[in-house]
């Protein structure tokens, strides 16, 4: 990965949300947005609550829909338009490419939390000695105690889901990384474990997006900070 | 690692890979509004799509027009056979069709008992499969059968039990053993988690997660269980009184769902 | 019509629009070996389980010229068999036979006679289940279908099981065969000693279920085989005893309770063939002797 590639190209995208079950409501949520993020840059999305942001990020990940515009996001050579990219296709360019950690954890019951963790870089056809290691470092560093490693997390508190869900997120050197609020219940220690995680993706090239309630975290990390209203 | 990750993950040859399945204006009525109509979907080496709606939506119908098991009122299902090349299944002939039952499909079937030879042991069960593909040596047989057995975590002491000695979970359990046991390509399940304890429910169901994965299998999976939905399939096709209102990739459908059918469906469940 | 039949019937009983229509299943099944064809079957004067399809296939094939030797279990002697024999003398007025060398006609119940059989013979099997997918396969229409289709790995289904529970193939009579490679066919519940008999048999073999009202066929020379596993190759039965009465130690045999102690001895099933060797001067060693000499 050069610098100064784009990574992310975002243009003229329109949401709106219909709630058909009641009463057909209608609001518009996105207007317009565009936004570029290359790689090595870190982009921190703010603005008030319900503004959108959290829309936004899904909508890169290709979890919600898009009205209009084009949501392009670079998967080696190409640039590829999420907007209309066929499903298998989105899910390819999410196992290597476009990492996204959520608000909260999704748990599968009876999965332990290194495989949680693991999972998607074995996924990727890494031998499972390695995504192992790899998991397991990441739980240490996120300060999740060992005697948790091989219990499903469904009964965890919310700071140890949140820290299962980044080490989940950052087990696979994802090019593209989308953050959803991953410190919004963490202690400063573990805050500060997260901010070095998001300097070293930076450093190897990632383009990153992420929301943070945090100024620390937000000062750490961000090359530019947009308003989801300016964009 | 498997075919499915290289098939999934490759970039550069993406146009290139065919459907496994292809679906084409296929109906199949028994009364208006009571079966499916208008289906047209592909589906891809190593994917996994999910058919949901309400009871009585056409789902099984569905499902066993694309498994060869009801022949549609009109329409085609195409189907690329390591055996017969691509075929279109209702245009040839029977004994290929149940050629590929035995082979390169599964058909996991809601009940247990549909599924199931429940009058010879586990291990007959199993090894069945393998015997009406050419297999003759007991020995090998009986191994094959033991290495399933493991991997569908039933004890290979109950090798020689009758699936009617067995819990619910653990015949539904056998099903999935006696239809991976041929190395199928792609793998037709009826509501498997259906009728189970919700406990029960979770094991069959990470189970069945780890073994599409680790074998890359391309599945259709007919279910009214959401969750079910969500954890299992990569795509979703949601049906309504026998027609396809939504379709995309899971997460989308169950997060942002766009048909007012859909919406009501998804608010309807209780969020975890 | 023969006038040595019984007045009021025709000859051998059934009237010749069901002989016809029973020689065209015979014919149908000859030409497709293996393969089970429905006819309407017709009540004879004998309850059903007592070889009724049998006898409706003898009826139909029997002339005037043939004498018809009937065995049950090897033996001319048993009440099925006597009562079957009379039947045909009474109306058909056909001479009878314990000979096997002699008989034209042959049917049976449970055997096939140790001597081998020739090319001018017929032997008429009483079948009572015809169908041999029918323990695994309950559903007619779908037996049909794996007849149809040639799929027959749900039999060996039947010799898993056995060797699972005993270790080896324990099936010993009514041991399913597939015919000149295309059709699972069940032999009836003849011993599975007789299996290889069937096969490449010069004299053609018939077979009758009277109750499910099927025929169907070995054509003479035609191959026959019996299932097995590769690490379970088939085996026939065997003794260590020979026969106490004429000392055979390659006939099929039967274990005769002889005394009120349980004293046992074994003899051939075959009656015709013991006392063949008899005539021929061969002998065996009773059993009160053997039990000396040990
Ligand atoms: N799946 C959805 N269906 C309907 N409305 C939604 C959905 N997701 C978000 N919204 C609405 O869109 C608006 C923006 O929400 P969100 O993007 O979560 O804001 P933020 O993350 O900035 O707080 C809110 O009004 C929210 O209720
Ligand atoms: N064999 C059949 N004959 C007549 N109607 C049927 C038959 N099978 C299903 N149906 C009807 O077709 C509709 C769709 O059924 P089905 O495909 O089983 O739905 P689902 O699997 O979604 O519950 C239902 O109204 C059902 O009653
Ligand atoms: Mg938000
Ligand atoms: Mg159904
Ligand atoms: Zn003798």
């Amino acid at each position: 990965m050069t610098a100064n590639q784009l990574m992310i190209d975002v243009s003229g995208v329109e949401k709106a949300f219909t709630l058909h079950n009641q009463g057909g409501a209608s609001f518009g949520v996105l207007d317009n947005a565009s936004l570029q993020v290359q790689a090595g840059e870190c982009v921190v999305l703010h603005g008030q609550s319900g503004a959108g942001k959290s829309t936004f990020l899904k909508a890169l990940y290709a979890n919600y829909s898009v009205d209009s515009g084009a949501i392009r996001l670079r998967d080696g050579e190409q640039m590829v338009d999420i907007t209309s990219a066929l499903p298998r296709r989105i899910i390819a360019l999410r196992r290597q490419t476009l990492g996204y950690v959520s608000q909260f954890l999704r748990v599968i019951p009876r999965v332990s939390t290194l495989e949680v963790v693991m999972q998607p870089l074995l996924d990727l056809g890494v031998d499972a000695a390695r995504c192992e290691a790899k998991a397991k470092d990441l739980l240490q560093r996120l300060n999740v105690p060992e005697r948790l490693w091989s219990l499903a997390p469904g009964t965890f508190s919310g700071g140890e889901q949140q820290r299962v869900n980044i080490a989940r997120g950052f087990i696979v050197d994802y090019p593209v990384l989308l953050l959803d609020e991953p410190t919004a219940s963490l202690d400063a220690t573990n805050r500060k474990v997260v901010v070095e995680l998001i300097r070293e993706a930076k450093a190897r090239g990632a383009a990153i997006v992420g929301i943070f309630h945090d100024e620390d975290v937000r000062e750490a990390v961000a090359d530019r900070l947009v308003d989801i209203k300016a964009i | 690692m498997n075919n499915a990750v290289e098939l999934l993950t490759s970039t550069s040859e993406w146009q290139d890979i065919a459907p496994l399945l292809s679906v084409r204006e296929l109906n199949k009525f028994y009364a208006p509004g009571k079966g499916c109509g208008d289906i047209n979907f592909d589906l891809y080496p190593g994917e996994v799509l999910g058919i949901v709606g309400e009871s009585g939506s056409g789902k099984s119908t569905l499902l066993s027009c694309l498994s060869a098991r009801l022949t549609p009122d009109s329409g085609q299902v195409l189907y690329n056979s390591e055996q017969f090349g691509e075929m279109d299944l209702y245009a040839g002939e029977e004994s290929q069709r149940r050629v590929l039952m035995r082979s390169e499909w599964g058909i996991v079937h809601q009940h247990a008992r549909d599924g199931l030879r429940m009058n010879v042991s586990a291990g007959a069960n199993i090894g069945e499969r393998l015997m009406a593909v050419g297999e003759r040596h007991y020995g090998d047989i009986r191994a094959k059968a033991e290495e399933w057995l493991t991997a569908v975590e039933i004890d290979t002491g109950r090798i020689d039990d009758r699936p009617s000695q067995f819990s619910g979970g653990m015949q539904q359990r056998l099903q999935i053993a006696r239809n991976l046991v041929t190395h199928p390509k792609l793998i037709f399940m009826d509501e498997p988690t259906g009728g189970l304890d919700v406990s029960v429910q979770a094991k069959l169901l990470d189970l069945l997660r780890n073994l599409v994965s680790r074998l890359g299998l391309s599945v259709i999976i007919v279910t009214h269980d959401l969750a079910v939905a969500r954890l299992l399939a990569h795509r979703l096709i949601v049906m309504r009184r026998g027609a396809v209102v939504e379709t995309g990739l899971t997460d989308q459908v169950l997060d942002d769902p766009q048909h007012p059918y859909t919406q009501l469906l998804v608010s309807s469940i209780l969020q975890n | 019509m023969s006038a040595a039949t019984a007045i009021g019937y025709n000859f051998a009983y059934l009237d010749e629009q069901s002989k016809r229509m029973i020689r065209r299943a015979i014919l149908k099944g000859v030409a497709i070996p293996g393969y089970q064809v429905p006819f309407g079957g017709r009540e004879m004067p004998l309850p059903h389980g007592w070889g009724t399809g049998g006898m409706q296939v003898t009826a139909s094939v029997i002339g005037e010229a043939d004498k018809l030797k009937v065995i049950d279990q090897g033996a001319d002697d048993t009440t099925n068999a006597v009562s079957i024999r009379r039947f045909f003398a009474h109306t058909a007025g056909v001479e009878t036979t314990e000979l096997t060398a002699e008989a034209t006609l042959i049917q049976t119940r449970h055997r096939i006679p140790e001597r081998p059989l020739q090319a001018d013979q017929i032997l008429i099997y009483q079948v009572p289940i015809p169908e041999p997918l029918r323990f695994i396969e309950p559903r007619e229409s779908e037996t049909r279908k794996m007849h149809a289709l040639s799929e027959y790995g749900a039999m060996q289904v039947k010799l898993y099981e056995d060797v699972a529970r005993f270790g080896h193939i324990a099936t010993s009579y009514d041991y399913p065969v597939m015919v000149n490679n295309r059709y699972m066919m069940d032999p009836s519940p003849i011993p599975k000693f007789d299996n290889p008999k069937m096969s490449m048999m010069p004299a053609l073999q018939l077979f009758g279920a009277g109750f499910e009202k099927r025929i169907y066929a070995v054509p003479p020379f035609t191959q026959v085989e019996s299932l097995d596993f590769d690490d379970h190759p088939f085996e026939v039965q065997s003794w260590e005893d020979a026969c106490s009465i004429c000392g055979s130690d390659h006939s099929f045999l039967d274990e005769v309770i002889i005394d009120d102690n349980g004293s046992k001895m074994f003899v051939c099933s075959d009656t015709d063939y013991c006392r063949e060797r008899v005539t021929e001067g061969f002998v065996g060693e009773a059993p009160a002797q053997l039990e000396t000499e040990q």
